[in-house]
């Protein structure tokens, strides 16, 4: 799996491209704790339009992810999920980090 | 109850073979037409028994997986899991959500998964003995 870190105006935006498994995990959680060590966030997206698969290992790195940013007052958010990671998302309950990018494209039309 | 086919695999508990895992499963079931959807809950399932087995199962050696996977006449598919690893206590207590002994790499969210991508889960253990996970998940398919 590849993580593309990208920070403009106070949000850090890393993007997962690839498969987010147990395999995988630890080094999506070292990419984003870079990133945020070095850009110091108010706000960090999960952008997860990369990923060919994503299972609970993915969910324990966004949780933990969620856990370090919060104690610099920073807040996380997950975007663009395929279906295959929105629906793990959705049953392990975290579809209310998801930013909902469907209805922005709508309301900027 | 025969198998109209099956494939049975087995491999190290090493964390690389969770990939190969899913993919083998993947290739396995699309004799049945499985719809997108179908297929990412199928491998999400199997990923999820793989690396418990991987994660859990032998927390002191290199042990063995054994996958298999049948399909049942109706279209059915049945995957078992199976390790001969330190086994569960208490599998109803593992199987509530959010209930983990992995630290907070963990979210204890596996079998929660499992039960919520396929029709029927069963989990056998016996502490020192090992754990068989076995799934069924009838496919619609695309056809
Ligand atoms: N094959 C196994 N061998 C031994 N113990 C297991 C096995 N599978 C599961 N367990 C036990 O059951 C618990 C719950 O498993 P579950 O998959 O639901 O959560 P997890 O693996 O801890 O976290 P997650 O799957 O969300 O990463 C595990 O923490 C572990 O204690
Ligand atoms: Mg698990």
């Amino acid at each position: 799996m590849q993580t593309y870190p990208f920070y403009s105006s106070g949000c850090l935006t890393v993007r997962f491209v690839g498969e987010l498994d147990h395999a995988a995990a630890a080094g999506a959680m070292r990419a984003v704790t870079a990133a945020a060590e070095e850009f110091l966030p108010r706000r960090c997206v999960l952008d997860l339009s990369g990923l060919s698969f994503m299972d609970s290992s993915g969910v324990a790195v966004i949780l933990r992810a969620k856990r370090m940013l919060s104690a610099t007052g920073a807040e996380l958010m997950v975007s663009s999920p395929p279906e295959q990671a929105r629906r793990v998302l959705e049953l392990a309950g975290l579809s209310e980090l998801l930013i909902d990018t469907e209805r922005k494209e709508v309301n900027s039309r | 109850m025969k198998a109209e086919n099956y494939i049975k695999l087995e491999f190290p508990a090493r964390a690389v073979n969770e990939g190969f895992a899913r993919a083998a499963v993947a290739a396995f079931v699309s004799q049945l037409d499985p719809t997108l959807t179908e297929l990412g809950d199928l491998k999400t399932a199997v990923s999820e028994a793989v690396t418990n087995a991987v994660v859990h199962a032998y927390p002191d050696s290199l042990g063995v997986i054994q996958l298999r996977a049948r399909i049942l006449p109706g279209g059915e598919l049945e995957l078992v899991i199976k390790d001969k690893g330190v086994g569960i206590g208490d599998v109803e207590r593992a199987r509530t959500p959010l209930y983990t002994t992995g630290g907070e790499e963990r979210s204890g969210m596996g079998f929660t998964i499992m039960e919520g991508f396929t029709d029927k889960l069963r989990v056998r253990s016996a502490p020192g003995r090992g754990t068989t996970v076995t799934m069924r998940r009838r496919l619609t398919g695309r056809g």
